[in-house]
């Protein structure tokens, strides 16, 4: 291949506009929350072991880093999940426009932050 | 440059129709057993034991688990594919790319096979 071809998507060099920034965001939680199952996994294998394994599992959730922890993931999956969903209803061939692609993230970003502020309240 | 020979299923449309199925699946599987969750008032170890360890609950998260590899399988390689590159890592970029991928698919094989362990043990 012809290595001194131009490129017109160097990333590093361009601003991301917002329906860029959420699609990145989809991205970067579906690694974090891959990661995210074993932490899940671990707590349902503690809680499910044995009456003592469900105290200890509920011990460590009150612990607040690994709540901290815990939330993350969930707000992971939340995010992913909603903008899994924006991207469900774009297949469909809604919201393709210019505009159309700038209110789906804003309404990505907006119904994701409230739920994931929801789910911290839920969990505290 | 030969990048499809890791995907999922040889082929970007099986991929996209699999990506979207244990999508829709996922979504019904997380939001159900977070229903579940929020309303019930006190959770105690008998109503979650008595939950997975009912056999549909045992077969549905199994099919969350394979969803979830499958799934993961798909993005994870898009994500490969596209940032672990030559442009952005020169000529170890393959190697990279195989590696991660690599332990991405063990890291899949723990998590089915511990899932399983989990759920036909309780």
């Amino acid at each position: 291949m012809n290595d001194k071809r131009p490129k017109n998507l160097e990333l590093s060099t361009i601003r991301f506009p917002l329906p860029a920034i959420t699609s990145i965001l989809h991205r970067i939680s579906g690694v974090f929350i891959f990661a995210g199952i074993g932490v899940l996994l671990w707590l349902l294998s503690e809680s499910l072991r044995s009456p003592d394994g469900f105290a200890s599992a509920a011990q460590w959730l009150d612990m607040p880093l690994v709540k901290l922890v815990v939330w993350a993931i969930v707000a992971g999956l939340i995010y992913h999940l909603v903008a899994g969903v924006k991207h469900l209803v774009m297949d469909m061939g809604v919201g393709e426009t210019l505009s159309g692609g700038q209110t789906g993230a804003r309404l990505v970003l907006g119904v994701s932050i409230i739920s994931i502020v929801l789910a911290g309240v839920w969990l505290w | 440059m030969v990048t499809n020979v890791t995907s999922f299923g040889r082929s970007g449309l099986y991929d996209w129709v699999v990506q979207r199925f244990t999508a829709v699946y996922l979504a019904v599987y997380f939001v159900g057993l977070l229903g579940f969750l929020v309303w019930t008032p006190e959770l105690t170890f008998d109503t979650w034991r008595a939950l997975f360890g009912a056999t549909w609950m045992r077969i549905a998260s199994l099919a969350a688990l394979f969803s979830i590899c499958a799934h993961a399988w798909i993005g994870l390689w898009t994500v490969a594919t596209d940032y672990l590159t030559a442009d952005l890592l020169g000529s170890k970029a393959t190697f990279l790319r195989i590696a991660f991928q690599s332990i991405c698919v063990i890291v899949m094989f723990i998590y089915l096979v511990w899932g399983i362990q989990i759920l036909w043990g309780v």
